[in-house]
């Protein structure tokens, strides 16, 4: 293995210009300042991707397949191709190379050519003058379908292939599969005093962004310029190059301000390729919306879960082994979904100290919308079920559930069974300050009333890349000049307040307002390379870039003011606009007499030795973890299975808050995401079609039905994260979902092993305990999967599980 | 997003005028007021009128009057929202205005109308859908060229539902409206106006306009409307009870109760009705009510949640109304 770059993993220490110069604490960070996007948001302002437009473009619609699984015999165009208006009509022929968002996984086609896969999958394109024109000429188009038997379930995929497997070269239809083990698991099991087995079943669910996909492509001048509403416009670049034949320098992807991403527009998506490859042949703007109705096909959502889980536990509650497996659904391609497989396994170990575990997974295809990343990427799911479990395994014990989790807890500055690195960790602290919030210890107790706790962990970013390189993850560059300050870096804010980030840790680092500072984002052809805003990753990479570019200025500045003023530079202080006796402008300007043209950049990727090596390992490792905890509220009706959340406190180790507003903003979010994945939402299907293809049809809590939420910060000042801090975008979601189920049991004193908790499913379970069955709701078994034989992986020494 | 198709838009002069529009595109034009119920469905192409004709505007459509008994008309074009801030129906007719109450959302009651939600489409899950989607599935009965109900496969007949919060409660009062037509007004009994067929629940001919809804004086009399549904504002009912009754000391002197959304039709309960009446209203005249009540509900699987579960809870509904209407407690969740 190489050395790493001396920029990988730096740490940047968790004061400003920690190291260079005098600091008083913090000037900007900390503060509680609205977004620097929120004006634009709520005045309607702000221009989204179907907000765009130029002169003379061209609206691209798809044609989609009504089949779930067929052979496509023949396509015939020439109709729509000679209607009036139409500029261009592509089909899967004008599209052959393959592609995917991850290196692994190329699987997909722009517009299918040889079968298509799933309902809703793109055949035909059409270019006209006009929306109304282009969609009137897909109804000319004849597509003749052979017709195959579709795949619609997990066992289903499982079984021998009726027709054909749906994808060329894999084993049936099962897409992944893996196996792991990390210690003497059998081992593990003897010596436990309880051991206890369960099934979960997770559904799936879409991002529900409420801005639909939307794209515009224009190539002018041999350059190809994509505006769109992508999470990931570096990828995206890296696709458009390889899909379209051209280089990268002739390739722009402008991440265009966002209503909301949650991993949905992670992959690159159909519309995006087909615009571009429109533009390129017609030479005129070319753009796609989405309907919400495709926004459901073009999907990447939540994968439905099976699970199955075995502990073992000493009679004190130590637990001694567990053997956690998952058989995914992953829809009709790859996606991302073999990172799903792994992420559903990784997360466990990072919570509780489990000294030997046994994980196994399996991916299938099924004929439905191709699932992905969601909010939480593959532990939501493994989360609810290990939680619950946990609840399950501390009745058996006689144990306080919270007691049980307690005397398992990871610790800082540790080493987990299957290698990952923890460092800063508050789970003790998020525990404490829940429970004490909440009351959960005191709570009333009447029939139908509960609360339930859980606690979780989440990664902050990906340790390693979508696609393998040594680069960095996160690049940002500085332009100051007499000018005034502006930060570039490929980030993307997608909603989550990333490009408020960048200006606050800017700003902190020079001693500016925040005002002070401009940002451009997101933007291939302008801005370094940022991966994306995906796994949690921004705030600690990005903003640990920036900080490092903002320190070459900041320290340039202080030579300059210490020069000037005959002091030495760590006599000066830095803030309100000033470099010692210096303003800013006048630092500046000096600086700039002396150097010419200042600018700095700064760079940042995960520090080496932050996961084992294993196949699967580079899936599930971070450079920091953060821990949540939950506890909610609720009242469940024992006539009508009606759930009522009145309250959800959820404390969240945020390593350092740089803004409380922002923080506040992800945590209501999660809450919200989560109880609509606990309680309503499900992306299903009926007759192999989607059975809520429509915002109306498809259930999500209303405004109405938000609860209270009692927001708990805890700040443990992580050693590597941008002043300490660490992600909030997802780790809230996940101990809430299964805070949910526990507290319906708290309240009714049955269990519904499955998400989303229906009302019907609330009174199976009662029905099955009236009739003195188990009162339970949920699957009854886990299919037979042909796991390849584990991995074997020695845990490390203890001697060097200190880290 | 979903895309209006092209239509003609006529702006009546009166009520005779529009009538007259409507008879002149025999039947491919459609009434537009408040158009939250129709241009999602033109926006779907379930319905694809050649011209809208304009009746939102017309001033005797937009009128509320309350006689000094209680009684009250309503012009159908009277929205929600007004109704809703109309101090003597406040006053007047309670049980009306609870049911209008629950109707959608706020910015949906703003536009929405009182004639267009006693007339408002029913629904069913395999054909409030996209045209695409329901190119997909093969269509169904109610629209396009379907052969086969896609709910129940052998039926001969559509099963969607009939989706209004405010006509079973305005039933269980005994409200008339008022038709006009070719050969004048006329005024029915509120419930004759529907049929149990999902694809024609309307018993309107093509060119005959609802334009006012009679509302009795029923001071005195107690009410209630209990609405099934999975959140607490937006979505139509899952299940409907509307009860009213009049108690003389604890004895029920009348009653009407009245379902909806569980079938094509409002299902009004004459029976049951009948049999409460001369009863004490206590515990167990509410449970055998609703028992008796609930067994004529017959849910599908063409709406949200279990349809199982749905059925299971026409009782609980039913008997949650009468226990209200009875002034015990209302004992559920929201």
């Amino acid at each position: 293995m190489r050395p790493p770059p001396p920029w990988a993993g730096r740490r940047l220490g968790t004061e400003p210009g920690d190291g260079d110069a005098l600091s008083d604490g913090f000037q900007v960070v900390g503060k509680a300042l609205p977004r620097l996007d929120a004006l634009g948001k709520v005045t309607g302002a702000t221009r989204y991707a179907d907000d765009l437009s130029w002169p003379g473009t061209l609206a691209c619609v798809l044609l989609r397949s009504p089949h779930p699984h067929a052979r496509i015999v023949a396509v015939d165009t020439a109709a729509a191709a000679a209607t009036k208006g139409v500029v261009a009509v592509l089909t899967g022929a004008d599209l052959p190379v393959r592609y995917g968002a991850i290196a692994t996984s190329q699987d997909e086609a722009a517009l299918a050519s040889d079968k298509v896969r799933y309902v809703g999958e793109p055949v035909v394109a059409v270019a006209a003058v006009d929306e109304v024109t282009a969609r009137e000429a897909t109804k000319k188009i004849a597509v003749d379908y052979e017709v195959l038997a579709p795949v619609s379930s997990i066992e289903q995929a499982l079984l021998a292939p009726a027709d054909e497997p749906i994808h060329e070269g894999t084993k049936g239809n099962i897409h992944r599969l893996a196996a792991l083990e990390f210690g003497d698991v059998d081992e593990g099991f003897a010596v436990a005093d309880v051991v206890r087995e369960d099934v979960f079943f997770y559904e799936g669910s879409n991002h529900l962004a409420m801005e639909e996909h939307s794209a515009t492509a224009i190539f002018a001048d041999g350059q190809l310029t994509l505006w769109s509403s992508t999470q990931a416009p570096h990828n995206l670049h890296r696709v458009l190059a390889k899909v379209l034949d051209l280089p990268m320098t002739r390739v722009r992807v402008v991440a265009t301000p966002h209503g909301g991403g949650f991993g949905g527009k992670v992959d690159p998506a159909a519309h995006e390729v087909v615009v571009s490859k429109l533009a390129v042949l017609t030479g005129r703007p070319v753009k796609c919306t989405l309907s919400r109705e495709e926004v459901f096909y073009n999907h990447r959502g939540r994968h439905p879960a099976l699970m199955w889980v075995r502990t073992g536990a000493a009679r004190d509650g130590q637990i001694t082994a567990m053997h956690f497996r998952v058989a995914l659904d992953g829809g009709a391609l790859a996606s991302l979904g073999a990172a799903t497989t792994y992420y559903t396994g990784a997360l466990q170990p990072a919570t509780y100290d489990i000294p030997a575990y046994r994980f196994e997974a399996c991916r299938v295809f099924t004929n439905k919308a191709p699932c992905g990343p969601k909010r939480g990427h593959g532990t939501p799911q493994p989360r609810f079920a290990l939680e619950i479990h946990l609840d399950k395994l501390a009745e058996d014990l006689g144990m306080d559930p919270v007691a049980l989790r307690r005397c398992n807890y990871v610790r800082p500055q540790s080493r987990t069974v299957n290698w990952l690195r923890i460092t800063s960790c508050g789970i003790e602290e998020v525990t404490e300050k829940v429970l004490a919030a909440s009351g959960f210890a005191t709570r009333s107790r009447r029939v139908g009333h509960g609360q339930g706790f859980a606690v979780s962990a989440y990664l902050c970013g990906a340790g390693f890349p979508m696609y393998p390189s040594q680069l960095p993850h996160s690049e940002v560059g500085l332009k100051v000049d007499r000018g005034g300050v502006t930060v570039f870096c490929g980030a993307t804010d997608i909603g989550q307040g990333s490009d408020t980030v960048l200006a606050t840790v800017v700003a902190e680092e020079l001693g500016l307002d925040r005002a002070d500072v401009r940002v451009v984002t997101a933007d291939t052809g302008l801005t370094p390379v940022d991966l994306g805003s995906y796994s949690s990753r921004v705030t600690f990479m990005a903003g640990n870039a920036a900080i490092d570019a903002a320190r070459k200025i900041r320290t340039l500045l202080l030579e300059e003011a210490a020069r000037t003023s005959g002091l030495l530079a760590h006599e000066l202080r830095v803030g309100d606009g000033r470099f010692g006796p210096l303003s800013f402008e006048q630092a500046v300007e000096a600086a700039e007499e002396r150097h010419g043209a200042l600018s700095a950049s700064g760079s940042y990727a995960p520090p080496p030795g932050i996961s084992g090596e294993f196949r699967g390992s580079a899936v599930g490792p971070g450079p920091a973890y953060t821990y949540s905890a939950a506890v909610v509220d609720l009242d469940a009706d024992p006539t009508t299975g009606e759930v009522l959340v009145h309250k959800v406190w959820v404390a969240h180790d945020i390593g350092r808050l740089l803004n409380p507003v922002l923080v506040r903003g992800q945590m209501d979010g999660n809450v919200y995401m989560a109880l609509a994945e606990a309680l309503m939402e499900s992306q299903t299907y009926r007759k192999d079609l989607l059975h809520h293809p429509s915002v109306l049809e498809y259930k999500t809590p209303l405004a109405t039905d938000m609860p209270a939420i009692e927001h708990l910060y805890v700040e443990t000042i992580d050693p590597e994260g941008p002043y300490g801090a660490k992600e909030v975008g997802q780790g809230p979601f996940l101990p809430v979902v299964p805070a949910v189920v526990s507290a319906i049991h708290d309240a009714l004193g049955v269990w519904v092993d499955e998400v989303p908790v229906t009302p019907e499913k609330i009174l199976r379970a009662l029905d099955a305990r009236d009739r003195g069955a188990l009162g339970r709701a949920g699957p009854k078994r886990f299919p037979a999967v042909p796991f390849p034989p584990c991995i074997k992986v020695e845990p490390p020494h203890a001697a060097t599980a200190r880290v | 997003m979903l895309r209006l198709p092209a239509f003609e838009h006529l702006r009546a002069e009166s009520v005779r005028d529009a009538a007259g529009m409507l008879a002149d595109h025999g039947g491919t034009a459609r009434l537009l007021a408040g158009g939250t119920d129709l241009l999602a469905k033109m926006k779907r192409r379930q319905v694809m009128p050649d011209a809208l004709v304009g009746i939102g505007h017309l001033a005797p459509l937009r009128e509320v009057r309350v006689a000094p008994s209680g009684a009250a008309e309503l012009g159908a074009a009277v929205t929600l929202a007004e109704a809703l801030a109309d101090r003597r129906l406040a006053a007047d007719q309670p049980g009306y205005l609870e049911a209008v109450g629950v109707v959608s959302s706020p910015a949906l009651r703003n536009a929405g109308t009182i004639g267009g939600n006693l007339c408002v489409d029913t629904r069913c899950n395999y054909n409030d859908m996209t045209e695409e989607w329901r190119h997909a599935v093969g269509y169904c009965l109610k629209t396009g060229c379907g052969e086969r109900c896609q709910v129940a496969a052998s039926s001969p007949r559509c099963w969607a539902i009939f989706s209004s919060d405010t006509a079973p409660m305005a039933i269980a009062l005994g409200a008339t409206v008022v038709v006009w037509g070719a050969e004048g007004e006329r005024e029915l009994p509120l419930g004759t106006l529907y049929a149990d067929d999902g694809k024609a629940h309307l018993q309107l001919g093509p060119a005959e306009i609802l334009t006012a809804l009679r509302l009795p004086a029923r001071r005195g009399w107690r009410v209630a409307y209990e609405k099934l549904r999975r959140r607490s504002a937006v979505d139509f009912p899952l299940a409907g009870a509307a009860v009213a009754l009049e108690l003389d000391g604890d004895v029920v002197a009348a009653c009407r109760l009245v379902l909806g959304a569980v079938a094509s039709h409002p299902v009004e309960l004459h029976d049951v009705a009948q049999a409460l009446t001369g009863r004490r209203l206590d515990d167990e005249a509410i449970e055998e009510a609703a028992t008796a009540g609930a067994r004529l509900a017959k849910p599908l699987d063409n709406s949200d949640l279990n349809y199982v579960w749905r059925k299971r809870m026409v009782k609980v509904i039913l008997e949650r109304a009468l226990r209200r209407a009875a002034g015990a407690d209302r004992g559920r969740l929201r």
